[in-house]
């Protein structure tokens, strides 16, 4: 999701980095342009981002559904690491209504996902979400985009999935990786961690190694974590996460709730 | 008049030959000491490729693995406490061997006191200590806690050298005529140019401790200095690709850097994937480079590396 004022300073290294390994990548914007992006009949700003979400979905549905299985919803100032996405989504089955992100919990009975983590729609939850507003059974009852999503998620009974990994540590985030990672002493929740619906663990247990997404990521920052995701690593190091490897723990996998 | 011509003749003479001694003695340089092996004509030291590697037999390679220990001499201080928790924390915890030596005991944090204000003193006494203490370790890794290291890559790049001969290595820098080794992107010596610089060190006239006349010269020039007398030089640590692998910059200024001069190609222009070592950072962002560096990764990506490094036990946060 993107505007014309962020094509050159956000936009543009997103498509430079992890937008090429999408299988496809859509720029959703008010104005049509050759970078190229999509002209949505929105004004931008932030009361305006659920029309512009809504307007997107239905883009999508309407022109390209048939071809991909899950729908990303990310921001220009997101970082998502592909392979890792893939690697989460793999344990569900796209045909079902399913809805992966971090999950928060106010506002809505079931919970809804973040917004600024990215949050992905398999084929039969974009289906639902677009005969939700068809059949009137979804409104644009709030201009909170992630919140009043989930609403209509609930509505049309969408389930939300758990993208932690096996260990139990986050994969979606909605903010920058020093939020979450740096040690500290036991303490009641920050206020960025108030919403989580799993207990939050703070320090270097916190995210898995198989990240999915960092959120309000600009420049210098987008390529440094595409540098240490996918080219500084310390050879010959023997990982202690291996999920692949055969263990008792790793047989039990997390799937939905 | 052929009286003061011959004077005259007699003081142009003397002139000149004086000049001649004069720049003779200035571009006089200390002679190598003569050894069998190479003289380290070319300035840079590059790592071996994996292909390279497969050539050795598994047996051949574990020697190589258990003899390419690293012992890292981290020097400290109090008044940066934060880093050098920071460093005991995250990288050091990797060096096969890590001891800090410090100006003056902390109550917080274990360390040998060198009770030595003296900077160039105290770099000194940590270097005899750790040459006199190194038991079986060959390599030797000097830093401050203000540069954060990864030593896995360290032990690729010197994986195939051998530390019986004399290696001074870094990112290197020029100053005049002078090559020195940039202290913040840290130092690594062989055994034998530690071995050299030690008993350098006993040599007044050419490796003074204290008082160095004319100028304060800063330690890292020091070093090349005295390690210039006993024939060894400084020599630049670069990847297969000829990437520096020593950084005096953090990431993010290499990154910056990078968006201006490759704009279309920033990080395969920026640094190297087996970097050593990155400056500048601050200690929260060096527990974030633990995580990117050790954990951070797209699964499904495997390097078929030719051989193993182990984390380090008893540390969550690689």
């Amino acid at each position: 999701m993107t505007g014309p004022k962020n094509l050159e300073s956000r936009t543009k290294h997103i498509r430079e980095t992890w937008a090429k390994r999408c299988n496809k990548v859509l720029y959703m914007s008010s104005v049509k342009t050759d970078f190229p992006t999509v002209e949505l009949n929105v004004s931008e700003g932030r009361d305006n981002l659920y029309w512009k979400t809504i307007r997107a979905f239905q883009y999508i549905h309407r022109h390209h559904l048939d071809e991909a299985d899950w729908f990303l919803k990310a921001d220009d100032d997101t970082f998502v690491v592909v392979d890792n996405l893939r690697y989460v989504l793999s344990r569900y089955d796209p045909e079902k209504p399913w809805y992966v992100g971090r999950r928060f919990t106010p506002f809505v009975s079931q919970g809804y996902m973040s917004g600024g983590a990215g949050y992905v729609l398999s084929k039969e939850a974009l289906r639902r979400f677009i005969k939700g507003f068809d059949t009137g059974q979804c409104t644009h009852f709030s201009t909170i985009e992630d919140m009043a999503l989930g609403k209509c998620m609930e509505t049309m009974k969408v389930k939300l999935a758990d993208s932690r990994d096996v260990k139990g540590r986050q994969t979606f985030h909605p903010y920058p990786p020093r939020y979450y990672l740096i040690r500290q002493q036991p303490r009641p929740r920050p206020w960025y961690l108030i919403y989580e619906h799993y207990e939050p663990i703070e320090g270097p247990g916190c995210c898995s190694d198989f990240v999915v997404s960092f959120h309000y990521i600009y420049g210098v920052q987008l390529y440094a974590l595409e540098y240490l995701t996918y080219h500084l690593r310390p050879y010959g190091y023997k990982h202690r996460f291996n999920p692949d490897e055969e263990t008792e723990l790793n047989k039990e996998a997390l799937v939905g709730v | 008049m052929l009286s003061e011509g011959g004077s005259f003749m007699k003081g142009m003479v003397m002139g000149g030959l004086f000049c001649l001694v004069l720049s003779f003695l200035g571009s006089f340089s200390p002679s190598l000491e003569s050894s069998t092996d190479d003289h380290h004509h070319h300035h840079h030291v590059k790592a071996q490729s994996n292909d390279e590697l497969t050539h050795f037999s598994d047996s051949q390679m574990q020697q190589l693995i258990s003899e390419v220990r690293v012992s890292c001499i981290i020097m400290v201080q109090p008044k940066i406490l934060v880093y050098w928790a920071t460093a005991v924390d995250t990288w050091s915890k990797h060096c096969d061997k890590a001891v800090f030596y410090t100006s003056e005991s902390s109550k917080a944090l274990e360390a040998v006191d060198l009770n030595e204000k003296d900077e160039w003193a105290r770099l000194r006494k940590a270097l005899k200590h750790a040459y006199e203490n190194a038991g079986d370790l060959r390599w030797f890794f000097v830093a401050q806690p203000t540069t954060f290291a990864i030593i896995e890559n360290l032990k690729y790049l010197v994986l195939t050298k051998d530390a019986s001969q004399p290696f001074y290595l870094g990112n290197v820098m020029k100053s005049g005529e002078l090559e020195y080794v940039a202290y913040d992107g840290g130092i690594v010596l062989s055994y034998e140019a530690l071995k050299r610089l030690v008993h350098v060190f006993q040599d007044e006239a050419k490796c003074p401790e204290r008082g160095r006349a004319l100028w304060k010269l800063s330690e890292e020039k020091q070093i090349a200095v005295c390690l210039k007398y006993t024939g060894v030089f400084a020599e630049n640590g670069e990847d297969v690709h000829g990437k520096g692998v020593f950084n005096s910059k953090s990431v993010d200024s290499l990154i910056t850097d990078s968006m201006k001069d490759n704009p279309t190609n920033v990080v395969e222009g920026c640094c190297s994937d087996m970097a050593v070592t990155f400056n500048g950072m601050s200690p929260n962002q060096m527990q974030v480079m633990m995580f990117g560096v050790y954990r951070l990764r797209p699964y499904g990506h495997d390097f078929h590396d030719s051989l193993t490094f182990y984390p380090p036990e008893g540390s969550d946060n690689d």
